[in-house]
């Protein structure tokens, strides 16, 4: 009896010892990886000025993750309008399909989903590039070469998120509302004037703000946390695959955590 | 110019390099020989500012480079170059770009004078006309011989080789050794060489330092060091299996990892 309960005993001290260990390791990753942000940011206004890099990486996250927003815009638009319609057909109220949409996507889905499609299409790639670079030694030949790769590498790249990500949120908002719009006017018969008035009255300049605040917020977490799993990854082949991995779930984490941090703030 | 302190670097439980004390003489070819493990190349980068040591300190002049804040350690490092083991080139810039880029960095040339620097630079390398090539499109010894040119692109005062000739066929190897050597006499550059090329490793350097788990073992001109009759130094220089170095560098008894497995080998006597 007495052994049955040392057993439980030392299995449960086992459990929250290594619960402890994980939570040390999260704190400790999380300041490491702030401290690395912030060393990065702190040379904004150092020069040589990185314009020419920004403008690179904002064409490279930026252009090169627009065919994936337009898409996943037009559906999750498609998609609210369909279930929409049927939903508010129930209470007869079709009419207000436009600012359901519109609410829905401005305040909610444009940002989060905006962000996770970013995080997928980009966040990963400059993770992985990062941790590559680390791998072939070209973060030590940048150093040896008097090139900060923190103002090269990585303070590009996060401002670049910042940026890019509030202004795909808006293509991805506007192409939304649109096919929402095309879907539950051309194809299920609502009234176009009805659907317009309701998406115009019933959104505020506050609920576009507060996606935009979103937005901004989700971008520079997502360039923290990509560069920063990329320039701390374990210098081999599955260290930067792990690295891209992890990045992909923590900043996706992050996101929903901070929408609903952001959501409690705003609503 | 460099001379390391007291230098140690541990990783985990591992010593890289223990105390070690370390005087680069100025405008010759230092050779850091050793085999697999050593710590020659730990030692290389804490020369270079690379690693910060465990203890001890490197000094640049009278500064010491592991206190220096960063704007002057790049300022410092202007003065430097290396060529690292696996090339590191920036792969997403061709050839050309690789070469001029610390020009680009680091002067307001005009891109006519850079682009002629980048070709005299090529042609001392053998590869003028290879400007285009990615460094995907590149053999090993290729890839070398730009991350050489690139090394040298400022005219630096040091210059850290990081095993130039591993991984190359013969006439490779002795292109590189021979640009080393040639390139520190004529530009008077002061080079640290890690090797663990006996031949390459003794015929270009002016110093040699050997070393053998985290220490050094044997210093002084290549001839004394040819003529050492410290055991471990003439097992290294011939290349002997055996003697006071160990192949073997296992912690644990080979019998007892075999025996005290459960369901493994039973040696009966």
């Amino acid at each position: 009896m007495s052994n049955e309960m040392s057993g439980k005993s030392s299995a449960i001290s086992m459990f929250f010892g290594s619960l402890g260990r994980y939570a040390m390791r999260g704190i400790e990753e999380l300041g490491d990886g702030t401290r690395l942000g912030m060393q990065a940011l702190s040379l904004f206004f150092v020069r040589p000025w990185q314009g020419k890099h920004f403008v690179l990486q904002l064409y490279a996250l930026g252009v090169g993750s627009l065919a994936i927003i337009i898409i996943t815009g037009a559906f999750t638009g498609m998609v609210l309008a369909l279930q929409g319609y049927y939903t508010l057909a129930k209470f007869g109220s079709e009419s207000l399909l436009g600012a359901g949409v519109g609410m829905s996507i401005i305040r909610e889905l444009g940002p989060v989903l905006g962000a996770f499609m970013i995080i997928g299409r980009a966040g990963s790639s400059i993770t992985a590039e990062i941790g590559i670079m680390r791998v072939t030694e070209q973060t030590d030949a940048l150093e040896m070469m008097a090139v900060n790769p923190k103002q090269r590498i990585l303070l590009p790249r996060i401002i670049a998120t910042t940026i890019a990500v509030p202004l795909l949120v808006s293509i991805f908002d506007v192409v939304g509302i649109g096919s929402g719009y095309i879907v539950g006017v051309e194809l299920l018969g609502v009234n176009p004037g009805a659907y317009m008035a309701e998406l115009i009255a019933k959104i505020t300049m506050h609920d576009i703000y507060g996606g935009w605040v979103k937005a901004v917020v989700f971008g520079f977490m997502i360039g923290m946390i990509c560069t920063y799993m990329g320039y701390r990854a374990t210098p081999t082949t599955e260290g930067v695959a792990k690295a891209t991995t992890q990045a992909v779930v923590v900043a996706s984490v992050g996101v929903l955590i901070m929408d609903y941090i952001l959501t409690s703030f705003y609503l | 110019m460099i001379r390391g302190e007291n230098l140690s670097k541990r990783y985990g439980d591992v010593d890289a390099v223990a105390s070690t004390d370390i005087h680069i003489k100025t405008g010759a070819i230092t050779a850091i020989m050793g085999g697999s493990g050593s710590g020659k190349t730990t030692l290389l980068r804490l020369l270079s500012g690379l690693e910060i040591p465990t203890t001890g300190h490197v000094w640049y002049g009278d500064e010491d480079l592991c206190d220096m804040p960063d704007k002057r350690l790049y300022e410092v490092r202007e003065s430097m170059g290396m060529l690292f083991q696996y090339s590191a080139l920036l792969n997403s810039l061709n050839v050309y770009d690789n070469v001029a880029f610390p020009l680009h960095e680091h002067t307001d040339l005009d891109e006519d004078v850079i682009r002629t620097m980048v070709a005299m630079k090529l042609e001392q390398v053998g590869l003028r006309g290879f400007e285009n090539l990615m460094p995907s499109e590149l053999s090993g010894g290729m890839a070398k011989r730009v991350a050489f040119a690139r090394a040298m692109a400022m005219d630096p005062r040091i210059v850290f080789f990081d095993e130039p000739t591993s991984g190359l066929d013969p006439i490779s190897a002795g292109v590189i050794s021979t640009l080393i050597h040639d390139t520190s006499k004529m530009n008077r550059m002061t080079s640290v060489v890690v090797t663990h090329d006996v031949s390459a490793g003794l015929a270009i350097a002016d110093h040699v330092i050997l070393m053998w788990q985290g220490r050094i073992i044997a210093k002084g001109p290549p001839d004394s060091i040819r003529e050492s009759t410290d055991e471990r130094v003439c097992q290294f220089l011939e290349g002997r299996p055996d003697g006071p170095i160990p192949f073997s560098r296992s912690t644990t008894s080979y019998i007892d990892d075999l025996t005290h497995r459960p369901g493994t080998v039973r040696l009966e006597s």
